[in-house]
């Protein structure tokens, strides 16, 4: 950790307040399994089905990572948002844009393999960036807030995929059902663990998503333009004072936060999907607003909280099938870490004696 | 009443806030509390208003023991504070803001605003306080604010009243008028104590003078057996020079022309009109005004903050009006502004960070993209140094410093890159006495370089000590210019609106 910039949270901000915050959510979550009328038995049965389904094997590590991969991505994303002082809802929208791009390019060009991907990648990647920059650029000349904006962005992204999804030459051919063509082998995400077992699901996405955590540190530490993301996001009135554009450094943060969205939506596209559905964004953008909280809008704690939202989601199926506990209650273990993390007040006077 | 405190102490984790203070006021007296900015005055004021509790120690009001769980009590036996930042709502009106959390009511628990008119206009002409009830707050000058907030508390059955800063908002006329008014309060029988670091203030008004640094009494004084120098050597511990020298100056070069410079609000109504002026080389050139007169508008227009509506700006024979902050700091203008938590700095910055607010995209600082936090790290280094700001690390963020210790840090971002023209607005504001006297030497050694210093200040005393040519704003306008030297007094009036 350099020693030159503000990275002022404390080590109990950094990292006691949101492991308190999940072990209570993760508790409480049990317990209200419990009040709900299980017995204790399975309450604990779940407990070790969630740990197993995550990290309990190779395989399920494996769907751990797969989970966490679009998670990280967005919520990088988003991390970009809060250090320059937006609030980014449109991750959602974003993804859909994004994952469109990549299903359009995946099915309609014959590239050779890496040059494919990256074309996927890339245009997913360029989409997700134009549909923030509409929020961005309304921002920066209206003054139209980046919530509200955002927001009916999303709806508009849910009709437009279902639009889209029946245009004939997208649609899949002999479907009447709304589903796109599939993208093409070469354009498909190669799993990282092929060789070792080909049902390991986990891809290449991750490794990018990895490289993403370390450029966007990067971007927000030590470049000016992050520089710039910080300064307007901490003090507006300075940031003007100190000769920054406020209104081009918005629309620079919106269009990077949408850049990572529509890369999550490709990678998603690209490494798991082959192709889109309605709904096919599964509502990641908006986890990723609670792993970008949960990681406090820090590169390295976005990574570390995406990967637990991805054990939560794995661990989640697990303990679906094997304590036949619903799925829902990981919504709500989700839901009650923030609601912590959102009032890391609670959590001190909840156990002063580790703040003392 | 008769106020005592009795060996209150007070500590924040390591740090003593107060330490054994012992403290009384009679009632007709007033009594000057004296200290720096953490001297202590703050929290003191705190215990004794209920706010917070004291580690140790005891207050008696009229030999009653008292322990304060809260403001509302502290109310009831007789506390009042008038605050340095007025506690008031503006689109009430003075009535409505008085009776606030105290309404009286009808029947039916309707406000019973008549007979709370009939009161405000008492307690108004009994003290000679001359409040119109049913005036609008924001419609209201400053001065009689102050006055709202002292019925406010005259209603509540204050014995014991505490005045923090008073003065600090107030035009030199409105201090005199303040002045009677307290006058009149302590022959009505009231304990006042008045909180200030104005030397000649408490000499002039207190009865007795307490100075207070870092959390302990350190001395007691009597107006008439003390004066300026041994109080302020007092208050911050050392010998201090309450005035810096200034030699006088031949006028160098003609730096800045300003023509018929205008600024239209909004709404299209005239903020500034028709402002001239010329500042040359070696000349400090001070702007004089009750705040809320265009100063601050000027001033953002020079900077490049503001756009202008009409009129010329002229540096150094070029044109300059209505470009950016960065090309403006591209031609050597350097601006102090006058207000640093808001614009000078970022708070959650740490020092290093802060050292390049203005010129991280310079070539010393990064290529193009790339920061160079090595040299922004030495650079940060060299100004805490040699611009003594007083921290033990240059990673802490900066809202961790005293004002007087961020003060110095911007002032020495500011002074050390290439400078030819300096634009101070409010520089000393908040910032303790040997702090003063630092920024004043370094706003005159600037000067004599040879470069132009266009100082703004709400301090009048400030503004005569340091300017070598003065100039009034009012409403707006350039309402008159003095030489060096001139009477406070008659540039008081002219800070009034009188020509």
């Amino acid at each position: 950790m350099s020693h030159y910039f503000s990275n002022r949270e404390t080590f109990k901000e950094i990292i006691l307040i949101p492991v308190i915050a999940t072990f209570l959510a993760i508790s409480l979550g049990l317990l209200l399994l419990i009040f709900s009328g299980s017995s204790s038995e399975i309450a604990l049965k779940a407990l070790i089905a969630l740990f197993l389904g995550s990290f309990g094997s190779l395989s399920a590590i494996s769907e751990t990572f797969t989970a966490a991969t679009p998670l990280i991505l967005a919520a990088l994303g988003i991390a970009i948002g809060f250090r320059a002082g937006l609030f980014n809802i449109g991750a959602e929208g974003q993804i859909i844009l994004g994952g469109m791009a990549a299903v359009i390019i995946g099915f309609s060009f014959h590239l050779p393999f890496v040059f494919h991907i990256i074309f996927v990648l890339l245009a997913g990647a360029l989409f997700g960036a134009f549909y923030a920059f509409i929020s961005g650029w309304l921002k920066a000349v209206t003054g139209a807030h980046e919530v509200i904006t955002t927001i009916m962005l999303n709806l508009i992204a849910y009709r437009l995929l279902d639009f889209f999804l029946r245009i004939s030459w997208i649609q899949k051919e002999g479907r009447n059902d709304p589903i796109s063509k599939s993208i093409l082998e070469t354009a498909e995400l190669p799993r990282i663990f092929y060789v070792l077992d080909p049902n390991l699901r986990v891809h290449t996405g991750f490794l990018i998503a990895i490289i993403a955590v370390l450029v966007v540190y990067w971007l927000i530490f030590h470049t000016t333009i992050g520089y710039e993301f910080r300064a307007v996001g901490k003090n507006l009135e300075a940031s003007r004072y100190g000769g920054i554009n406020p209104a081009l450094t918005i629309i620079i943060a919106m269009s990077s936060a949408g850049l990572l969205a529509g890369l999550a939506g490709a990678s998603q596209i690209a490494g798991i999907l082959g192709r889109a559905t309605p709904g096919f964004s599964a509502g990641i953008g908006f986890d990723a607003i609670a792993v970008a909280l949960l990681g406090r809008a820090h590169p390295i704690g976005v990574l570390f909280a995406g990967i637990l939202f991805g054990a939560l989601i794995a661990g989640g199926r697990e303990m679906q099938v094997s304590a036949d506990v619903s799925l829902d209650l990981i919504t709500v273990i989700q839901a009650l870490i923030i609601i912590f993390i959102a009032a890391p007040i609670l959590i001190q006077k909840l156990f002063p004696w580790i703040f003392k | 009443m008769k106020l005592k405190l009795n060996a209150i102490s007070k500590s924040f984790g390591p740090v003593k806030a107060n330490s054994n203070i012992n403290l009384t006021v009679d009632n007709g007296e007033i009594l000057g509390l004296l200290g720096e900015n953490g001297a202590g005055k703050t929290t003191l004021m705190n215990i004794l208003t209920g706010l917070y509790k004291p580690d140790s120690g005891t207050i008696l009001i009229d030999n009653q023991l008292k322990e304060f769980q809260n403001p509302r009590e502290a109310n009831k036996s007789g506390v009042g504070m008038v605050h340095q930042h007025f506690m008031l709502v503006p689109v009430f009106s003075v009535t409505e803001n008085i009776i606030l959390g105290t309404e009286p009511t009808t029947r039916f628990n309707k406000i019973d605003l008549k007979t709370a008119t009939d009161k405000v206009v008492k307690i108004s002409s009994e003290y000679k306080l001359d409040v119109d009830p049913n005036a609008l707050i924001e419609k209201l000058p400053v001065g009689i604010q102050q006055r709202v907030e002292i019925i406010k508390i005259l209603l509540r059955n204050a014995e014991i009243l505490i005045f923090d800063e008073p003065t600090a908002v107030l035009t030199p006329q409105e201090v005199t008028e303040f002045f009677e008014i307290i006058k009149s309060l302590k022959k009505t029988g009231k304990a006042i104590i008045f909180i200030t670091h104005k030397l000649h203030e408490v000499l002039e008004i207190c009865d007795r003078i307490n100075v207070l640094r870092r959390g302990k009494i350190v001395g007691e004084a009597f107006p008439t057996k003390t004066n300026n120098k041994k109080l302020a050597e007092l208050m911050v511990g050392r010998t201090v020079k309450l005035r810096t020298s200034r030699r006088k100056m031949e006028k160098g070069k003609e730096l800045l022309k300003v023509n018929n410079l205008s600024i239209l609000s909004d709404k299209k109504e005239p903020i500034l009109t028709n402002i001239d002026l010329v500042l040359h080389q070696n000349e400090i050139l001070g702007i004089a005004g009750v705040q809320g007169n265009g100063q601050t508008e000027f001033i953002e227009a020079l900077t490049g903050l503001r756009k202008a509506s009409t009129g010329k700006i002229v540096y150094f024979g070029k044109e300059c009006i209505n470009i950016t902050p960065r090309k403006i700091h591209a031609l050597g203008i350097r601006h102090i502004p006058e207000d640093r938590q808001k614009q000078g700095l970022i708070g959650d910055f740490s020092l290093i960070e802060n050292i390049i607010l203005n010129t991280y995209y310079e070539k010393d600082f990064s290529n193009n993209l790339k920061l160079n936090w090595l040299n922004a790290k030495k650079e940060a280094r060299r100004i805490i140094n040699q611009y003594d700001v007083r921290t033990n690390s240059e990673d802490i963020s900066a809202n961790k410093l005293s004002g007087g210790n961020q003060q110095k840090l911007l002032i020495g971002r500011e002074m050390s890159r290439s400078i030819n023209l300096l634009i101070a607005s409010q520089p000393t504001r908040g910032v303790d006495v040997g702090s003063i006297e630092y920024i004043h030497s370094q706003i005159i050694k600037a000067r004599n370089k040879g470069i132009g210093v266009i100082l703004n200040s709400t301090e009048l005393e400030e503004i005569i000590a340091l300017s070598d040519r003065i100039i009034v704003f009012y409403e707006g306008k350039i309402i008159a210019e003095f030489p060096s030297n001139s009477d406070p007094k008659i540039i008081g009036l002219a800070m009034a609106g009188v020509k």
